[in-house]
């Protein structure tokens, strides 16, 4: 089924997804054998090198308007999140009202770029953004494991798209992934790119299982060749989950498919992304290893819940000159 | 906030350096090398340098080196706040008893070396021996007179109240919150324990700026602290320019409550201005004397009253 998907102009879609432009890339996923071949023959990642580039990219200091610039940037990049099994239609509310207004006091702040739900409360996400351009995120796939079967994760996509979902969040089989099954996993994420429509689709790697870099890289550019708009990270329900050598190998991923394809892809990072200080270091990451086109919501998204509430304290730093608190921002 | 401020950290103006003390010696064949202590800060618990990597001489009283602190930035102070508002709900939760017990346990760390804070006192303040003793006793005795006061405070400024009504309705004194002390400057360590000891023995968490040219004995003090069962964060100690760190304090929002004692009189009014931009408590003593009966004013301070009308016999 997967060569259908490699055909130009057969999928209407944005992003041309599941179809590489480049005629090199279209033969690779004939079967799991060249598959295998493709992604073992990408170039092995130097784990030290990637550690230490990291690492000093992490030293950049970004003050004053620059930093400024940085926390409206990342603030403009988050997908908030809520992703508990106690979630209710009240705190979807209540989240989604503070999505389109970040800050009431201050109504400069930007607006976050996305809600992230599950499938059940997308309605709900869908009527209170009504009107805010933020746009409606739902996991799906039978997440975070993604243990079932290729019809119910289907059905679970179908779900939440019909309820209007704008932007589907997958996890890819990990299992399948790490036991070589590669077209497996190639071919699932085809099938529920297809379902999703319209909706940009976001493949969750969870990092965090893939145990090495080398895995990241190939599971990155398994879920680019498949189609997914966005690789991101983790489910946030593992951990280790964004760590900054992981981000750097993701955001290679991207920037070296869109030199062989031409086609822009994004990335999320997604779990333990807590302060604005570490935000802002991927943004510095994102510049120097992808490039700045990639510096914009549609291309890198932060998947968080209590990063904004710090974004919003360190803006208010800015504005007021004192330090600011928690008293002064919503508890979510 | 100040771009740029007079940091106050010059030397004493009448001063002679005693060269010998401040450059290191060679040591001659069999002679121990000196062992130099290094005075940090003391924030969450832990003892780092300055952030800003920092620090400055300390002299005696007649001009002597005694030793460089830690010169601490607006950004140790932002984290002695952060450690201190996270050690509230343990500390504030504690039980009174509990607390009073640890008070009463830095008070034996205290006593335990009692030699080793007389002569640090004494180099701060050019006291005698005598003197100085006697004033690390009056701080031994003030953490213990204050560990009683642990579960007894609520019995004195609490209770039920009158009412016309089918209520039961008590008050209660429950802690304000984080609280940022500004040390006496010039009696190091008793003036230190007279200010801290009572905001913390109600349950607050404290950020205090030590006196800027006195600060040793509190740092030695921070290291019994950290070994007398007083969580991780629950004072925070920095030491540096109070001209500079005030302002910040003062302003900053998630304090609630500011002790001007050891504050210059005529830089009271601007801080005062800054801290009542977030509503704070601030406690302005005119008078100040370490050496007398305390009195239970420095409890008030930092206690908020809750009052609760329980319905009855309906």
């Amino acid at each position: 089924m997967s060569t259908a998907f490699l055909q130009p102009g057969t999928d209407g879609s944005q992003g041309g997804a599941g179809m590489p432009a480049s005629p090199e890339l279209a033969d690779v996923t004939r079967d799991n054998a060249s598959l295998r071949r493709f992604l073992h023959g990408l170039s092995g990642v130097d784990q030290v090198g990637a550690e230490a580039r990291a690492a000093a990219l992490a030293t950049r200091s970004i003050k004053t308007t620059a930093k400024a610039w940085a926390i409206d940037t990342a603030i403009s990049m988050v997908d908030l999140t809520t992703l508990e099994g106690a979630d209710t239609h009240g705190k979807v509310r209540s989240l989604c009202a503070k999505a389109a207004r970040p800050d009431p006091s201050d109504p400069s702040t930007p607006a976050v770029a996305a809600v992230c739900v599950y499938p059940d409360l997308v309605a709900t996400a869908v009527e209170s953004l009504a009107g805010t351009g933020v746009q409606t995120a739902s996991v799906a796939t039978a997440f975070p494991s993604g243990r079932a079967s290729l019809q119910t994760k289907l059905h679970d996509v179908h779900d939440a798209v019909r309820a209007g979902a704008t932007e589907i969040d997958m996890v890819i089989d990990r299992g399948a992934f790490l036991s070589g099954r590669y077209l497996d996993v190639f071919d699932e994420i085809v099938a529920v790119k297809q379902a999703c429509g319209a909706a940009h689709l976001k493949v969750i790697l969870e990092t965090g299982e893939l145990v090495t870099l080398d895995s990241v890289r190939r599971a990155s550019w398994l879920a680019l060749l498949a189609g997914g708009d966005f690789i991101k990270t983790s489910t946030g329900k593992v951990t280790p989950a964004a760590t900054p050598p992981v981000a750097l190998v993701m955001l290679q991923a991207v920037r070296d498919f869109a030199a062989r394809t031409g086609d822009v892809r994004g990335v999320k990072l997604a779990g333990g992304i807590r302060t604005t200080k570490e935000a802002v270091r991927y943004l510095v990451m994102v510049n120097e290893t992808a490039g700045d086109r990639w510096l914009n919501p549609h291309t890198f998204r932060f998947g968080a819940s209590t990063l904004l509430n710090d974004l919003l304290q360190q803006r208010h730093k800015l504005t007021t000159g004192a330090y600011d608190g928690p008293d002064y921002v919503s508890i979510d | 906030m100040p771009s740029k401020v007079k940091t106050g950290l010059s030397r004493p103006a009448k001063t002679t350096p005693n060269k010998s003390t401040a450059v290191a010696r060679q040591p001659a064949t069999g002679e121990r090398i000196a062992v130099r202590k290094t005075y940090k800060l003391y924030i969450g618990g832990a003892f780092p340098r300055s952030e800003s990597g920092r620090s400055y001489p300390v002299y005696d009283r007649a001009g002597a080196l005694l030793a460089h602190a830690a010169q601490a930035s607006r950004k140790d102070l932002r984290d002695a706040v952060s450690a201190a508002r996270k050690a509230f709900p343990g500390w504030s939760g504690a039980t009174a008893y509990n607390r009073g017990q640890i008070l009463y346990r830095i008070a034996e760390m205290l006593e335990g070396r009692r030699d080793q804070f007389a002569a640090e006192v004494a180099a701060a303040e050019g006291l005698s021996d005598s003197q100085a003793a006697a004033q690390v006793d009056a701080a031994v005795d003030r953490w213990v007179w204050y560990a009683g006061w642990a579960d007894k405070y609520a019995q004195v400024v609490g209770g039920s109240n009158p009412v016309a009504g089918p209520y039961f309705n008590f008050s209660t004194p429950e802690p304000t919150g984080v609280v940022g002390l500004i040390a006496p400057q010039d009696s190091s360590l008793l003036g230190f324990v007279s200010v801290v000891a009572p905001a913390l023995v109600t349950g607050n968490t404290v950020v205090v700026i030590a006196s800027s040219q006195r600060p040793l004995p509190v740092v030695s003090l921070a290291e019994a602290l950290a070994t007398s069962d007083l969580p991780g964060g629950v004072l925070n100690l920095l030491t540096g320019s109070v001209t500079e760190l005030a302002p910040w304090l003062a302003a900053h929002r998630d304090v609630n409550a500011l002790d001007l004692t050891g504050a210059e009189t005529g830089a009271r009014v601007a801080l005062a201005e800054a801290a009542a931009d977030t509503v704070k408590r601030v406690f302005a003593p005119a008078e100040f004397d370490p050496l007398a009966e305390p009195g239970i004013a420095r409890l008030g301070a930092f206690v908020e009253t809750k009052t609760v009308w329980h319905p009855t016999g309906v």
